[in-house]
């Protein structure tokens, strides 16, 4: 299969700010950058003979685009000697708009890097002010244009909805003036808050209300409407991709249950089997590399029990869905709860059996979740 | 036998019965603190938790009094709580005398005033003891007052202690050997003894709990148990020390087991008599009663394939709780089940608890219902403990439903609410007392079915847990029914259907509506829960479709912690049964017995 070699992600954990919403692991001080360079590249060595080739490489955070273009350079170039690194390798790097200068993307570029994430989040400026964002409007607009001049041509745009008392009409700007860069991907994520972060405390105390779940299926339905009308592929929950090819690559592996190496403090990696994490604290993270020892913090070994809920809601919230004789192989003869369930989830509309594979619908992919607690 | 003495101790629930039967066994030694467990009495953990004794208990405890001389002193543990008050009764009847335990900040309670009334009816002494005096809220000035006024007892012959601090202890042990009569009876005389519980060893059977009253028993007599009249050779006797202790006889005057090949605690009903086959006593000990349920539900498993699971956890539970029957049962909605009758709500809820604790079941229950009786046109007589046998109402001449005698106690500022709260629930024949300065004792008789039908609750939220409670079931009487089934998504839930008054029907199908559509979560598609009397929808509300999930993000690798959180999901998931395409939660079947007026 094209997809079954692994991906290599690496976390950069570092912000100048940090946003409200944001739960992913990083420190504001950006002092360790130097040392933190150093341990990643040792970390990159330490997986020699554990992980050969890579088709993808993730670099994100964090805010990967606080590191210069050497330093990220260096991290690359560390690691295609370590690890083959095919030739035609999507490599991705996430760039906050405010430091998508013109002279740091033309270099980014020049690195190897073929693909760049941007995190717009939005085009309204108050919700970018809410959201805690260090970039403007102006400047979300100016880095997509500048990542095109820069010879990108394949970019991705984050976006985020359903912000407390968003208008649908605000959203629907955003997503045209989006659309007017025929990026190659988008992805669409719905707001939602963990407990330990700034907003979710804040929405915890009851100062502010998340859209209810009517106005939540309005603006994933009216995303879907949209963007399937201007011709784009949803082929996750929130991803969506201008053609086949324009598809993320690495994210697709995760979804897919192909293994992956996850660098950097708090990243996760996946082996096939067995589940692994780094600590959660570039402290721990450089302690242990200085004394050259894997940064690990915990694993898991997964049942095959684990493995089928896994492969189930990672398959549902794509748009290919989960292979049939996966479904039936998986419950050696079908639970005759799961075959009833089946049926009726077909019969209403949430999923479709096309080529022997079980595809959720639009709807499907709204309760994609759902779907996997019911299969 | 002078150096023997059998006493119970009674109390309203949480005045401290166990704490102060722990604090005694503690005393007299029996056991070392290193193996001490708290409230060794209450063997079961739910017990434990709930602060509730669910079984009787006998314990054997040797004393050194002050006059020198050894005592035995037999504490035979009674159960606390309304549901169980013949098992009490019985207990009651194996002693000469009981210590009256009140709570030196609640005061007087219903069930303090129920069990002495018991007591009384036993003609035994009774030791006024009041207990948690090291509370800051204590009030033993006041308690005193009662023991006088409302319990018409002498308040000078009252005792105080703190269970929990181990304060008065030994004074109340003096008391139960001065006090207390020792025991009567001829070792010569045909035996004659009192069964007051049972329970199931599984390597011995059935060990019978009793009282000797007459003569003696060991081990190669051949009993009889003069209701069942079966009999049985006796294999062991002896005494209940913290584990049994086997002796060569017991006689006349003592507490103590028999082991005799009985299989099941079923075989063996609480107050009936033992008495030796060949040469059997006149007659049997006064007060037998048939223990018989007075609610009942039945029992689903909410996987179908566990049914044989729960068929044989029933039968092992059913071992050692005679007081709990089942049968065959099944539901259109459910499949295969048991019908279960219970002798209250809190008998049932135990018993719930128990098969999901102990057995590892996951179970639903039907809605707990009481048993009517209809007479129909034809002169046929029909009683139905389940909704789903009403018989065609075209055919039924006369309905009639069970009726308690309520019992209150609480401060007089209660009264009005209370009043009309019983009023709501077609509570009849008032007497209203005052037993003592600003406290009154009301009693109603009210239906069955309304106690069910969450009475307790909002009698403890009115009186804010001031006010006490205590029923007799007294007679059947003639009521108007109405069967009103719950149809999901168009579909009949039999375990939802209940028999209702006829006034309260419209109401009832109402807040059955409410209940469940609070109770059952969003599911993929609209429900529709309609409430039906005689095929005419009386109520009806929707639950809308789950449409949303929040999607969190699955990027950045960590997929371990999206998995634990559906792995969480699943787990409640398995809590709830699948009635056509409907899942249910096992909370919904009890809800709908709640109001909202509180």
């Amino acid at each position: 299969m094209q997809m079954a070699q692994p991906g290599l992600y690496i976390h950069i954990p570092f912000c100048k700010t940090k946003c409200g919403y944001c739960d992913f692991y990083s420190v504001t001080s950006l002092s360790s950058i130097p040392e933190y360079i150093k341990a990643i590249l040792e970390e990159i060595s330490l997986y020699r003979y554990d992980f050969k080739c890579f088709d993808t490489i993730y670099i994100g955070g964090g805010t990967p685009s606080l590191l210069s273009c050497a330093d990220l350079w260096e991290i690359l170039i560390h690691a295609r000697n370590t690890f083959t690194v095919a030739a035609d390798a999507e490599i991705t790097v996430e760039v906050n708009p405010a430091d998508a200068h013109p002279h740091f993307l033309t270099s980014l570029r020049r690195t190897g890097v073929n693909r760049l994430n941007l995190g717009i989040q939005s085009f309204d400026e108050n919700i970018l002010r809410f959201l805690d964002r260090r970039h403007t409007c102006k400047q979300a607009l100016e880095s997509i244009e500048q990542a095109r001049a820069a010879g990108f041509d394949n970019i991705g745009l984050d976006l985020i909805y359903g912000i407390p008392d968003q208008s649908l009409l605000s959203w629907k700007d955003t997503l045209s003036r989006a659309l007017s860069f025929e990026p190659e991907h988008l992805s669409c994520y719905q707001l939602s808050l963990e407990d330990d972060t700034p907003l979710g405390r804040r929405h915890q105390k009851g100062e502010f209300a998340l859209p209810d779940e009517d106005r939540q299926i309005d603006f994933f339905m009216t995303t879907a409407d949209i963007l399937e009308d201007a011709g784009y592929l949803h082929y996750e929950v929130s991803s969506f991709a201008r053609d086949e090819s324009c598809k993320s690559r690495h994210n697709q592996k995760y979804w897919r249950h192909i293994p992956y190496l996850g660098l950097g403090p708090a990243a996760h990696s996946f082996s096939g089997q067995r589940r692994w994490w780094n600590h959660r604290s570039l402290k721990q993270y450089l302690i242990d590399l200085r004394e050259v020892r894997r940064p690990v913090e915990g694993s898991e070994q997964l049942t095959p029990s684990q493995k089928r809920l896994e492969n189930c809601f990672l398959g549902l919230r794509t748009g290919e869905g989960i292979p049939m004789q996966h479904f039936s192989e998986q419950h050696n003869t079908p639970h005759p709860e799961k075959r009833k369930n089946l049926d009726e989830l077909v019969r209403q509309g949430f999923i479709v059996i096309q080529d022997g594979f079980l595809k959720p619908t639009r709807r499907g992919l709204a309760v994609a979740d759902r779907l996997a607690l019911m299969l | 036998m002078e150096n023997i003495r059998n006493f119970s101790i009674i109390a309203h629930i949480d005045h401290g019965k166990s704490t102060l039967a722990d604090r005694l066994i503690q005393h007299t030694g029996v056991v070392s603190e290193r193996n001490f467990k708290d409230q060794i009495l209450d063997n079961m953990d739910i017990e434990r938790e709930r602060g509730i004794t669910i079984k009787s208990q006998a314990i054997c405890l040797p004393y050194k009094a002050r006059d020198g001389i050894t005592y035995t002193l037999n504490l035979i543990d009674t159960p606390g709580h309304v549901d169980f008050s013949y098992e009490v009764s019985r207990s009651l009847a194996s002693c000469e005398g009981v210590l009256l335990l009140i709570d030196a900040a609640q005061g007087v309670q219903a069930q303090t005033l129920a069990n002495l009334y018991l007591a009384m009816e036993h003609d035994l002494e009774i030791i006024p003891v009041i207990n948690k005096i090291d509370l800051p809220s204590a009030d033993v000035e006041r308690v005193i007052g009662q023991i006088d006024t409302e319990l018409g007892l002498d308040a000078d012959s009252h005792l105080q202690c703190s269970a929990k601090e181990g304060i008065g202890i030994e004074e109340i042990l003096e008391a139960i050997v001065e006090r207390i009569p020792p025991p009567a009876g001829d070792f010569e005389a045909p035996l004659a003894a009192l069964i007051f519980d049972a329970n199931y060893d599984p390597f011995r059977g059935t060990v019978i709990h009793c009282r000797i009253f007459a003569g003696q028993v060991k081990p190669g007599d051949v009993i009889r148990l003069m209701f069942t009249h079966a009999s049985y050779r006796v294999e062991e006797v002896g005494h209940f020390l913290l584990t049994r202790e086997k002796r060569n006889r017991i006689a006349a005057g003592e507490v103590g087991y028999i082991i005799a090949g009985v299989k099941t605690v079923s075989d063996v009903h609480t107050g009936d008599t033992i008495t030796l086959d060949n040469r059997p006593c006149e007659k049997p000990l006064p007060g037998f009663k048939e223990v018989k349920p007075v609610v009942f539900a039945s029992i689903y498993p909410i996987a179908s394939d566990d049914y044989e699971n729960l068929a044989d956890s029933l039968e092992k539970f059913k071992l050692n709780d005679a007081s709990f029957i089942y049968q065959k049962d099944s539901s259109v909605a459910l499949g295969q089940g048991f019908r279960c009758g219970f002798l209250g709500l809190l008998h049932l809820d135990i018993v719930q608890e128990r098969l999901e604790r102990e057995y590892d079941l996951s179970i639903i229950l039907s809605v707990p219902s009481v048993r009517y009786r209809f007479t129909l046109k034809n002169g046929a007589v029909l009683d139905v403990d389940n909704p789903s046998h009403h018989p065609d109402p075209a055919s039924i001449a006369k309905s009639e439903e069970p009726y308690i005698r309520a019992t209150m106690m609480m401060p007089e500022r209660y009264l009005g609410s209370v009043m009309k709260l019983c009023m709501d629930k077609r509570g009849a024949n008032s007497t209203l007392s005052y037993t003592g300065p600003g406290r009154v004792e009301l009693i109603y008789e009210m239906p069955l079915a309304e106690v069910i039908y969450d009475f307790y609750d909002r009698f403890k939220s009115l009186t804010q847990g001031y006010g006490s409670f205590d029923y007799d079931i007294i007679d059947y009487r003639e009521s108007t029914l109405a069967l009103l089934d719950i149809l999901v998504n168009g579909e009949k839930v039999d375990a939802l259907s209940q028999i209702v008054h006829r006034e309260r029907a419209r109401a009832r199908g109402l807040q059955a509506c409410e209940r469940l559509k609070e109770e059952i979560p969003k599911q993929m598609f609209k429900i529709a829960i309609q409430g039906v009397i005689g095929g005419e929808i009386v109520s009806r509300t929707t639950i809308s479709a789950f449409r949303k999930d929040v999607t969190a993000k699955c990027y950045g690798g960590d997929i371990t912690r999206k998995r634990k959180l559906l792995e969480k999901q699943k787990k409640g998931k398995k809590r709830m049964k699948m009635i056509g395409s409907v899942s249910i939660p096992q909370s919904a079947f009890l809800s709908v017995l709640r109001s909202d007026t509180d």
